[in-house]
């Protein structure tokens, strides 16, 4: 059976030099438990984690401290048990060097765990199986950390082969082969796991064959239940793409995925994880790392999430010239900015780098077209194209050249003997085009927000126009039907007409009446504690107000008084010229009783001017009295009350 | 003579028919070019262009009525973008429209905020929430970043907050190449 299976190869590749034999040499040692752990809250593809706990709560080992926000979020744990010290930005395994928020506790040594409960596999459907792993944070583990609950839905057609990646191409990384080592049932049991959900009917094993140990264990642990496959070694055979086309011969094309042909592929350690998170109820707390480079003594160690590589490299001793962290294999890996970032879920590897082990880049030299990127790349992509589209900015001309293809392995730049960060360049345009993408969609909802306020307030304007038309045409037709009723026949309409003037103008003069009396029986309430001069100011004003609406009174008594329309005209006209008359008489008085009372402490100087002014003033108010209708503009000509 | 006559009327009248059912068959609806123009724009519907928004300001474009250099958020890319569609000249950005700025997000001092809704009314994506005499605040995710809210505020509690880049936004910087003129463009 193992000898008939054909295995196939990808295009390119290289063959750097592993490294390896160093960190393999002891089995894997368990971190010490650090006295402070940094959780960060975004440890996956999608949305950060949203807090559980605030400053000050306790929390035991395990315990769901952030919940997964959205389809490719998960969640995350409490590494230990301890006090929660603070959230808030921390520094973050990521080569931007920016703080990212996460929890930070402080740990009390006891290890008290949460309760942990197994999960009944058989007895739960798959949805919620898929609800316990995104519960239990676990993700992709090879590096990606993409959310394995969303990877765990079978395709379209169905999942046939499960591929298990412990392939493991890249130099200095031994995690994953220490894992199937001394964990191969472990292993077993998580991809077993994975078979139902998936409802798979094969599960494949891919190994690269320099482990030969791990294969043995791996074979041991498997039986019949899967097929490990030994794999050429040859860097990247580790990518997903490249193992799946190994084992299985099947090249997915751009921008489908391996489940549409079904098939889908893990790394080990997620099914590690996946085993503890069904069988043990025991979510992602810890990961293996492999800690090596400028170190004395390389090795594997089991670290809680959250431990600050500082503390971590510190195990195996690195030497004194060490510069710099790299989080990964020196092919993929990521620079860190500083020693004291936590690592995360996706740290396979620490790589203490100095400038003897890592030395500086060569100075970059144009690129001569050569080719050897495009011989060298696994994922039969033309890496010189993409370079020159990068390097002028013309992002769309790159992905037309599937810039998106591009697994970052680093084959290109390891083999371009003109020495150029091509993976830089393909990682700038990346990024760009990932925020033109997320400016683009802002820009499509902001269109689309404005362009409806715009249709909202049109709707609103046309509402508004409509409802006063249709009041217009409502009052338009009751004068019509007003004005044609007694046209025609002046029995029906025309009472109808005068009774409904009476009864307004009764209204009216009730309304009027009732003030009046109102006005009479509550004398204002805030004048009885004043100085008898303010008092008697007091009754002069409503002594004049009186005077007005007395003639108020008897216009509103005459419109009541008889039937209106021929009569109301000269007593209307009567009225304002009384009310006129008032007025000015009103004024006159005020100004002859109430000097201005501001100028009193005023120097004698000023106070001869004002009398000057004065003088002028009442001058020019006398002039124009004579033509009487024009009321001078001084006093306002009030509407009775 | 006549039949030479005949088969080019024919044909004449033939290719008319034929162009005539195009033109109503395949009408494109409303000015694809104001599409394509307005796609650009980088909608923040700020007005900083003189019209009253990203659409009126592609369609101004479109009829020659305004230059392509007038729009401050979407910067020298975006007059980039429109002078190569349009095959216009490219421009400095006009500066009696603005200057290019970083892109930032209102934020109302709700300690402050009296409830006027006046930046509600101002607001031309509908980003703040509120009612009269209650508390207002913008949703992050919609603000355009235009600051015409700011200006109608009686009591002066919005200001504009510049994004800060998180992890998730970050973007790898462009490879410093020691070339002189792309070391200059990537500084």
């Amino acid at each position: 059976m193992r000898a008939l299976r054909k295995l196939f190869s990808f295009n390119g590749g290289v063959k750097p030099a592993p490294h390896k034999a160093a960190s393999i040499a002891e089995p894997i040692a368990i971190a010490p438990l650090p006295e402070r752990l940094m959780v960060p809250l975004w440890q996956s593809t999608g949305a950060a984690a949203l807090p559980l706990v605030q400053a000050g709560d306790r929390v035991l080992k395990g315990q769901r401290i952030g919940a997964a926000d959205g389809g490719l979020s998960v969640a995350v744990h409490a590494p230990s048990s301890g006090t929660v010290l603070e959230i808030g930005p921390q520094p973050m395994a990521h080569p931007s060097g920016l703080l990212a928020p996460a929890i930070v506790l402080a740990t009390d040594g006891e290890e008290r765990w949460t309760e942990l409960e197994p999960v009944n596999v058989g007895g739960t459907p798959p949805d919620a199986l898929r609800d316990i792993l995104r519960d239990a944070g676990i993700v992709g583990l090879g590096g990606a950390v993409f959310p394995s609950h969303q990877k765990l839905r079978p395709g379209a057609h169905g999942t046939r082969t499960l591929i298990i990646n412990g392939a493991e191409c890249e130099p200095f990384i031994t995690c994953d082969d220490m894992l199937m080592r001394e964990r191969a049932a472990g292993v077993l049991r998580g991809a077993m796991l994975m078979k139902h959900i998936l409802q798979a009917r094969e599960i494949l094993i891919g190994i690269e064959d320099n482990k030969p140990e791990a294969l043995a264990a791996m074979r041991a642990a498997a039986g019949s239940e899967a097929e490990v496959v030994a794999v050429p070694t040859r860097y990247p055979a580790g990518g997903a793409k490249q193992l799946i086309r190994v084992l299985t011969g099947i090249e997915v094309p751009h921008g489908r995925r391996s489940t549409d042909y079904g098939v889908q592929c893990f790394n080990v350690g997620t099914a590690f994880a996946i085993h503890q998170a069904l069988d043990h109820g025991q979510p992602l707390i810890s990961r293996l790392v492999t800690v090596a480079g400028n170190v004395a003594r390389p090795r594997n160690y089991e670290v809680l999430i959250g431990t600050a590589m500082r503390e971590v490299v510190a195990l195996a001793g690195p030497r004194p010239d060490t510069n710099r962290y790299i989080m990964g294999g020196p092919m993929m890996g990521l620079p860190m900015p500083g020693f004291d970032v936590p690592v995360v879920k996706a740290t396979n590897a620490i790589l203490a780098g100095s400038p003897t082990l890592f030395p500086p880049a060569p100075p970059e030299q144009p690129c001569i077209r050569c080719g050897d990127c495009a011989r060298a790349c696994p994922a039969d992509l033309q890496p010189l194209e993409l370079y020159w589209f990068s390097r002028a900015r013309n992002f769309g001309k790159a992905q037309e050249y599937h810039l998106f293809d591009c697994i970052e392995c680093g084959c290109c730049a390891y083999v371009c003997p003109a020495h150029i960060p091509l993976v830089d360049y393909y990682r700038y345009a990346k990024s760009e085009v990932w925020a033109r993408e997320r400016e683009k969609e802002a820009a499509d909802a902001a269109r689309q927000r404005f362009e409806f306020r715009n249709f909202r307030q049109e709707r609103e304007d046309s509402e508004k126009a409509a409802k006063l038309a249709a009041r217009n045409a409502a009052a338009a037709a009751a004068a019509r039907a007003a004005a044609d009723s007694p046209a025609p026949s002046a029995t029906a309409a025309e009472p109808a007409e005068p009774a409904a003037e009476g009864q307004k103008k009764a209204l009216i003069a009730a309304a009027l009446a009732r003030a009046q009396a109102q006005q009479a029986a509550a004398p204002p309430r805030n004048t009885d504690d004043l100085s008898a001069e303010t008092q008697a100011e007091i009754a002069a004003i409503e002594a004049r107000r009186q005077e007005p609406a007395t003639t108020a009174n008897i216009a509103g008594g005459d419109a009541t008084g008889t039937s209106a329309t021929p009569t109301a005209m000269p007593a209307a006209a009567d009225k304002k010229k009384a009310l006129i008359a008032a007025a000015l008489a009103r004024a006159q008085a005020q100004q002859a009783a109430a000097p201005p009372r501001n100028t009193d402490k005023l120097s004698a100087e000023t106070q001869a001017e004002i009398a000057a002014i004065e003088a002028r003033r009442q001058q020019a108010a006398r002039l124009p009295p004579e033509p009487a209708p024009e009321p001078p503009r001084e006093p306002p000509l009030e509407p009775p009350k | 003579m006549l039949s030479a006559l005949l088969v080019m009327t024919g044909i004449a009248l033939a290719i008319g028919a034929a162009l005539g059912y195009a033109a109503v068959r395949f009408r494109v609806e409303g000015d694809p070019l104001v599409e394509k123009i307005d796609a650009i724009l980088p909608q923040t519907q700020c007005g900083q262009c003189g019209y009253p928004g990203c659409k009126p300001y592609a369609q101004a474009i479109a009829g020659g009525e305004a230059e392509i250099n007038q729009c401050p958020p979407g910067g020298e890319e975006g007059i980039r973008k429109l002078a190569d569609l349009l095959g216009r000249e490219v421009k400095p950005l006009s500066e009696e429209h603005g200057v290019e700025k970083p892109k930032a997000v209102a934020v109302i001092d709700e300690q402050t905020c009296i409830g006027c809704t006046l930046c509600i009314q101002a607001c031309p994506v509908d980003a703040i929430v509120g009612a009269a005499k209650q508390m207002h605040t913008v949703v992050e995710k919609l603000c355009t970043g235009c600051e015409l809210c700011v200006a109608p505020c009686p009591v002066d509690c919005i200001s504009m907050v510049t994004q800060a880049e998180t992890v998730q936004t970050w973007k790898w910087r462009y490879p410093v190449v020691p070339l002189r003129v792309e070391g200059k463009r990537a500084a």
